[in-house]
């Protein structure tokens, strides 16, 4: 391979994937000699991979409508996290529950992503802070809510008052594993694939890439490229912003879900809080900016991020001594996330 | 001893990629000449100018090939800092100026002359307070070495234009050993009379040695002003000689590589239908900078009608406020229908289109492919390169289809490009504006308006862009509204041309009326047609 095409090469995949993508490598190759099993390492990184993949995917419709990384994916959580409750107040079991659950959650997502949306467009320039502190202050306000909801399913209010839900709520019982479990591949007793819930995210992205191939997808597009431009052209831009918002909130609601079903519980109350850091990372390690995102980048970037996440645990500590892995979490979240944010400011400089 | 040019550049090459955008430049420059530098857009004297000022975007696509020989030394300048230091100085087409600060603090920016005081022994000398006095006089020299008459102390968002590029200059002209000043086009933004005194001036810094490399699009500048005249056509010298050997005429052939016929108007064989297809009505538009407050006029079936007057007077303001960009109001009537005002979609559907002034602002999608710029104002207001499926409900995008109509539009109106996947970005101003132009004529509009359609573009771009719309206008019979500032070429293409003054309509005359009287309505000598009082 000549030095030209090497360039080509680097240049078109890009710096910060090559660099994680031989660290996750190098993981993989370190882990049988700090015994370290690699085929545990692998089903573990693609069951995560499967877990995230959908909120990592709800990052893609706001960037492309140009209102910047859904730094307000908590309140997609929220509407996911109503449809799982109330699911389960309703008593539904198996996948039907999946269904009722992703149905429940899908009017709180419109509701929640309207209001997010129009909000965003008040603040055009500013959308990521102030997607930042809905996404907090959305949790905070549903601390209380979740005190005070009139639900009285055995399974989710506090023992003792018999009122109020748990943090931790189990899906056993109700929809634990039915993605993850659906058509899964087991090679002897550590090798599993959990082949439903690759599944389940190939169609959402499907349906996110059929999306963008339609009129309305088009828009969307040529809005988060240049709003003037798709104003002249008779597109309403606002409207746009606002669809993008709720398809993102819908994403994030469903993602949660998806999530749910494979970890085996709804965490209520702070669980949402920190959620968006890790889902805005793996897209931006996918590749993506802030102005452009492609299923491409979602799928790549969780794979890298959660596989890095599962091996550093395991590997890094053998090899260590120490717990490293959170350091490590935190070091490559939020510095790929810093990274991405001066990459905008250095192109906002040039014009 | 033979003296030695300035500047001597020998057999410059340089590529982008494998694409070839300069090759074989020589040419040489002695002390105290002013050499003009012409081509079209995209002819490679942008580039020419990175190499020679050590540009970093040169250095990261792979350097250029050739020498560059600066005061007889081979100089290969790594960043504009070396080029300044060795006394090149250039002054760019866009201001970089501070606007709260005054043209002295500018001038002088991170060369102010400085006094001691106590604080420097101890926190170092970025405590050291500016002498005011020694900056005026050091500021005060070097406008006068430009030679012009510059307020030295108004701030710079206070100033005319001119006085912005003055400043410019004299930030150049203040560095001690500037031996070399590049101006890339310093008069594109400058009213005539203000041409006028920076060309004066800077005949005045080549009487005292400092050698000019002036770049500009307006040929009679280049022949009043400069000794030699370069043309780059293609990334290839096609003519070098002395100024007093050649003519306009025949530079502007060298640059466009054929013979430019005088553009003429033609007069129409047909006589226009009486009944007008527009009628607007007490027209006000709020658009910054080109407010509309009262315009009627009315437009036949099939007729070119110019709008004309001079910047900031509204003339922009008509089309962007008919258009829904700007909030307007008044009346408009299209085709004997009422036009809805304020909604950009209701417009396009009643089947006007509309080439924005602002091309890279408005007119297109610079991150996004050809076929999209072309075909999304199309697709989306009138449904076509769509395929429904599921019975109509879902309506898919037809990639094939938008190739297709942008391969057409790329061939019949030559656009310069890769393919229909190239990124608008990449394309020179020329080209660009014949996307913006494919984009509205895609919509099949019964009237177009387009505004200020050879603004920043070449002479050989500028022919091929009115000849279309006249060619658009002749045999698909669209009524066309163009808007301009240059009253010559509203002359050669338009009917009938109307004049704006202070957001109101000054006087309506046929094409055929000679300059003067359009000049006087500019300046607000005619009779206002729908202004009562003033």
């Amino acid at each position: 391979m000549s030095m030209e095409s090497i360039k080509k090469f680097i240049q078109k995949v890009g710096w910060p994937r090559i660099i994680i993508g031989i660290f996750l490598f190098s993981l993989f190759i370190a882990a049988p000699f700090v015994k370290v099993r690699v085929s545990t390492s692998i089903s573990d990184t693609l069951i995560r991979f499967g877990m995230n993949g959908v909120m990592v995917l709800a990052m893609v419709p706001m960037v492309q409508s140009g209102c910047g990384l859904n730094f307000g994916l908590p309140l997609g959580i929220i509407s996911g996290l109503l449809g799982a409750v109330l699911t389960i107040e309703l008593g539904a079991t198996g996948f039907p529950a999946f269904l009722l659950a992703m149905a429940i959650t899908t009017p709180f997502a419109i509701l929640f992503g309207f209001g997010y949306g129009n909000l965003l467009n008040r603040v055009k320039g500013n959308e990521m802070v102030i997607a930042t502190y809905v996404g907090f202050s959305s949790v905070a306000f549903m601390c209380m809510m979740w005190l005070l909801m009139p639900l009285k399913s055995p399974t989710m209010v506090w023992g003792y008052s018999g009122e109020g839900l748990r943090t931790t709520i189990s899906t056993e019982g109700f929809y634990l594993h039915v993605l993850n479990d659906f058509l899964a591949v087991r090679i002897g007793e550590k090798f599993f694939v959990p082949t439903g819930m690759i599944i389940f995210l190939v169609l959402m992205c499907l349906l996110i890439w059929f999306f963008f191939h339609t009129k309305t997808g088009t828009a969307m597009t040529a809005v988060g490229s240049n709003p003037d431009f798709a104003r002249a052209a008779g597109i309403s831009v606002d409207k746009m912003r606002v669809i993008s918002v709720i398809m993102s909130t819908w994403l994030g609601g469903i993602g949660i879900l998806v999530y749910q079903q494979s970890f085996g519980f709804i965490q209520l109350y702070m669980g949402p809080f920190y959620m968006a850091f890790p889902a805005v990372a793996a897209i931006l390690i996918g590749g993506a900016s802030v102005h452009r995102a492609t299923i491409y980048n979602v799928l790549i970037g969780t794979f890298l991020f959660q596989g890095i996440l599962t091996m550093t645990p395991s590997v890094m500590n053998s090899i260590i001594n120490t717990d490293m892995s959170e350091v490590i979490r935190i070091i490559v979240s939020n510095g790929m996330i810093l990274y991405a944010l001066t990459r905008v400011s250095h192109a906002g400089s040039r014009g | 001893m033979e003296s030695t040019p300035l500047l001597e550049l020998r057999s410059i090459t340089k590529d982008f990629f494998g694409n070839q955008v300069l090759t074989d430049v020589s040419f040489s420059l002695d002390k105290g000449q002013i050499l003009g530098l012409v081509g079209e857009n995209g002819a490679g004297k942008t580039t020419l100018m990175k190499i020679l000022f050590g540009m970093g975007v040169i250095h990261d696509t792979g350097g250029y090939g050739g020498k560059i020989l600066f005061d007889g030394k081979e100089v290969s300048f790594q960043s504009p800092f070396d080029a300044l230091g060795a006394g090149i100085g250039m002054v760019h087409q866009e201001f970089s100026l501070i606007p709260g600060f005054s043209a002295i603090e500018n001038i002088l920016l991170n060369r102010e002359s400085t006094r001691y005081n106590p604080l420097v022994e101890v926190f170092d000398d970025r405590m050291r307070t500016l002498d005011r006095d020694l900056m005026k006089t050091r500021a005060l020299e070097a406008i006068e070495l430009l030679g012009v008459k510059l307020d030295a102390d108004m701030l710079v968002n206070e100033m005319p234009v001119g006085h912005k590029q003055f400043t410019e200059i004299a930030r150049e002209l203040e560095r001690k050993n500037i031996k070399l000043l590049v101006l890339d086009e310093p008069t594109a933004v400058l009213t005539e009379s203000e041409a006028d005194v920076l060309i004066e001036a800077v005949g005045n810094l080549a009487k005292r040695g400092i050698s000019v490399i002036f770049i500009s699009h307006r040929l009679h500048e280049i022949i009043s002003l400069c000794d030699k005249v370069v043309v780059l056509r293609d990334g290839q010298i096609v003519e070098e000689k002395k100024t007093t050997d050649t003519s306009v005429e025949e530079i502007a052939e060298a640059m466009v590589g054929r013979s430019l016929e005088g553009y003429e108007p033609i007069a129409r064989s047909e006589k226009l239908d009486e009944e007008p297809v527009l009628v607007v009505d007490h027209l006000w538009v709020d658009m910054p900078g080109e407010t509309v407050r009262d315009v009627s006029f009315d437009v036949k079936p099939g007729e070119i009608f110019g709008i004309g007057g001079l910047a900031g007077q509204g003339k922009l303001g008509i089309p962007n406020g008919i258009m829904g960009l700007y909030k307007a109001g008044g009346r408009v009537r299209f085709e004997g229908q009422d036009v809805p005002l304020n909604d950009p979609s209701g417009v396009l559907m009643s089947g006007m289109s509309f080439v924005s002034e602002d091309r890279r602002g408005v007119g297109l999608l610079l991150e996004e492919p050809l076929d999209w710029n072309i075909a999304f104002t199309t697709m989306q207001t009138q449904n076509r390169y769509i395929k429904p499926l599921l019975g109509g409900l879902i309506k898919w995008r037809d990639d094939k289809a938008i190739a297709e109509l942008a391969q057409e539009y790329i061939e019949s109106l030559q656009i310069r490009c890769t393919g229909t996947q190239q990124n608008a970005v990449e394309l020179s101003g020329g080209n660009q504006q014949k996307v913006c132009l494919a984009k509205a004529f895609a919509v099949k509009p019964k009237l177009l308006f387009v505004s200020e359609p050879t603004r920043g573009i070449d002479v050989g771009a500028k022919k091929l862009v009115l000849d279309t719309i006249r060619r658009y206008n002749r045999e698909n019979g669209i009524t066309v509204i163009m808007v301009s500032s240059e009253l010559e070429e509203l002359r050669s293409l338009c009917d009938r041309i109307a004049i704006i003054d202070e957001g109101r309509i000054s006087g309506i005359k046929p094409a055929t009326e000679k300059s003067t009287e359009f000049g006087l309505l500019m300046l607000g000598y005619g009779n206002r047609t729908s202004s009562e009082g003033k």
